[in-house]
């Protein structure tokens, strides 16, 4: 169940995917309270469990049989081309490339659980030290693009689906249908062209200008939050001034699907019955919308917030390449392109474990906060 | 189109009690024709890709110049009346280049489409049908593909098979086709136990039969809605491999990779960069227009809310 929901951002109607949105809700059949319930609880946790480890094994596994595939010997890349037979053949055998394909994998498993996932030939440094050194830069950015999405994109589909076929809703209609219909890259170029090259409002490529580059003391490797613990406005100013535009980019398309995805949650709540007594109550029409429909609908959308914060992780590779973002898309891209096979492979297997990771909490989360779920 | 027919014809179309099976057919093509055609922006979104169609058709003999041809002399050119859309940094016409281009982001996102759906379609009806333990491994790799990020996936296909379009679509299509699994299976699984499928099975039919026969037409209906949706994204997927220089090589015109060569030249040189983006957008929001017509005709159900 964990994963079944990627499909909600692989799918990007511009009415948002449905029914795919509503994937981890499906309620338990009811069945006697008690122990029975309890049971049937830790039952489904532990499947849960389960598929989630099958789940990351299967991603081992494709990664394992890309870098198998994979054109680029990666003995020659090690020892160099000008190595002697014998020194070729004792590094293929140090590096295990004489033991059959299970052993390999088998292998290959253990270094992944114990954080091994090799050297990069770019950089010279253990692929993890890159991952830890660059993650905080994609984590930073695509947080504040979810903010941003979410601070808009909910008020939005809620104002848009409580006056249906308005002016807002129109708005709302637009903004999504170009968000959905924008190559991300192009719009990032072209926000870098008026907003940095015309007008200068905001600072070029890179997280920080290089005068402030590494002068803010290293605590959580977030520049923002570092600069602030530090108490150097100005170093908190400058990388404000360079994370705003590709936050905004990211956050106008984590806009365009919680707004959508909001305004059907919410205008299936409004065509509830329970709407219509509030409103034979007298209720005023705020409180109808935001007191009732809109708790009901809090628990999927933290769902779709989380599944758009997943797909800003990966969404950020052509972001970061635009403004020369020293985040993870960047890095995996860098590899990819200088056949750096370590250095992709261990990319993919932490932004792909991401993915899974958020879609168990937002799953668990659905399990804690939805009563009907206990 | 159907307007200059004869008011006979509409009526014999639109007839509530057709006299063959062909009529009704016809019939209830014409109606969800009509249903679309009030839909203005879908209108739009059809008429933006018959033209994109049509100009992908007469490439040759609609650019003005051939796109690969070098003018180093007159490189960079702003647009003027020689060159609409300007040149590039080879002094290659730009609006020329866009109308082979079409060609390519046409061919890509035409497969893409064929393939993504018929792997989804085939798995997600095989895992439906059969269930037990075939449906619990084959739902199991949907997941795994899901649980990837898509654009890394297809990166890291193409770099394991080395960039060319052909390669490109592939890893388009091994990374597209979970959703419609999914799809296919839900709405098997639907089917699965309707009256007229054990009917059908009482009368003898394998499972081979029952599948193709009666479950696949079925299915298809809701697999097409959600391909017009997904054109979109897959014209910006592809148009991001090009981007990074893993779809499309050099010298084809290909527009994510027109908006690579012009990023270099951005703050001088804008619409280097900026005309091929305005194309994609274009075409894809016309994908999406079309899409969201299709759905209000053949999804009625989860039509416009």
């Amino acid at each position: 169940m964990a994963v079944t929901d990627t499909g909600a951002v692989a799918g990007q109607g511009p009415q948002g995917g449905g029914p795919a949105g509503q994937g981890p809700g499906a309620p338990p059949p009811p069945g006697r309270p008690g122990r029975n319930a309890a049971r049937r609880r830790a039952r489904s946790i532990g499947g849960t469990l389960l598929s989630l480890a099958l789940t990351l094994l299967g991603l081992l596994l494709v990664t394992f049989i890309i870098g198998r595939v994979m054109p680029i010997d990666p003995v020659l890349k090690v020892v160099g081309d000008r190595a002697t037979q014998a020194q070729y053949e004792a590094a293929w055998r140090a590096m295990g490339l004489d033991q059959p394909l299970y052993v390999q994998f088998w292998r290959y498993i253990g270094d992944v659980l114990t954080g091994d996932f090799g050297r990069s030939i770019s950089t010279g440094q253990p692929v993890v030290n890159d991952i830890r050194r660059v993650f905080p830069a994609t984590f930073e950015l695509a947080t504040l693009g979810t903010l941003i999405g979410v601070f808009i994109g909910v008020p939005l589909g809620v104002v848009a689906a409580a006056r249906r076929g308005g002016i807002i809703d129109q708005i709302a209609r637009v903004v999504a249908l170009v968000g959905y219909s924008m190559p991300i890259f192009w719009l990032g170029l072209m926000g870098l062209l008026v907003f940095y090259g015309i007008l200068g409002w905001v600072g070029g490529p890179g997280r920080q200008g290089i005068i402030y580059d590494g002068m803010v003391p290293h605590v959580t490797g977030l520049i923002l939050v570092d600069s602030l613990i530090a108490g150097d406005w100005g170093a908190f100013r400058d990388a404000f001034s360079h994370i705003i535009l590709p936050a905004s980019l990211l956050g106008y398309y984590s806009l365009a699907y919680i707004s959508r995805m909001t305004r059907s949650f919410m205008l299936e709540q409004l065509s509830s019955e329970y709407i219509t007594t509030a409103r034979v109550k007298g209720l005023s029409e705020r409180a109808v919308i935001w007191r009732h429909a809109f708790r009901n609908i809090s628990v999927p959308l933290i769902t779709v917030i989380a599944l758009s914060f997943g797909s800003l992780l990966e969404g950020s590779v052509l972001t970061e390449i635009i403004f020369s973002w020293p985040g993870l898309g960047q890095y995996i891209t860098k590899a990819l392109l200088s056949g750096d096979m370590n250095a992709v492979l261990g990319g993919t297997v932490v932004v792909g474990t991401c993915f899974v990771a958020l879609n168990l909490f937002s799953d668990l989360l659905y399990r804690v906060l939805d009563p009907r779920s206990k | 189109m159907n307007q200059t027919l004869p008011q006979s014809r509409r009526e014999w179309l639109l007839s509530d009690a057709p006299q063959t099976r062909r009529q009704a057919r016809l019939g209830a093509i014409y109606q969800g024709w009509l249903t679309f055609r009030s839909n203005k922006l879908a209108m739009l979104g059809l008429i933006v890709l018959v033209l994109l169609i049509g100009m992908a058709i007469l490439a040759p003999w609609l650019s003005p110049q051939s796109p690969f041809s070098q003018n180093l002399a007159g490189r960079l050119q702003p647009p003027s009346a020689a060159h609409w859309l300007g040149t590039d940094h080879l002094g290659r016409d730009i609006l020329s280049r866009l109308i082979h281009g079409s060609r390519i982001t046409l061919f890509i996102v035409g497969t893409v489409a064929l393939i993504a759906p018929v792997i989804g379609l085939f798995i997600g009806t095989v895992a439906g049908f059969a269930g037990g333990w075939v449906d619990q491994v084959l739902m199991r790799i949907t997941d795994i593909f899901l649980a990837f990020p898509k654009l890394i996936l297809a990166l890291a296909f193409v770099a394991a098979l080395g960039p060319s379009i052909g390669n490109a679509v592939l890893a388009l299509a091994l990374t597209a086709w979970p959703p419609y699994a999914r799809l296919a299976r839900a709405e098997t699984l639907t089917i699965r136990n309707a009256d007229y499928i054990a009917a059908a099975r009482l009368q003898g039919a394998g499972p081979m039969r029952l599948l193709i026969r009666h479950i696949w037409p079925l299915c298809i209906s809701s697999l097409i809605v959600r391909v017009a949706l997904d054109m979109a994204g897959i014209i910006l997927s592809a148009a991001g491999l090009g981007f990074l220089g893993l779809g499309a090589q050099p010298p084809m015109p290909e527009w994510g990779a027109m908006i690579s060569d012009g990023r270099t030249y951005i703050l001088d040189f804008w619409w280097v960069a900026a005309m091929p983006g305005i194309a994609i957008f274009i075409v894809s929001m016309a994908f999406n227009l079309l899409g969201d017509g299709l759905r209000d005709v053949l999804d009625p159900k989860g039509g416009r809310q």
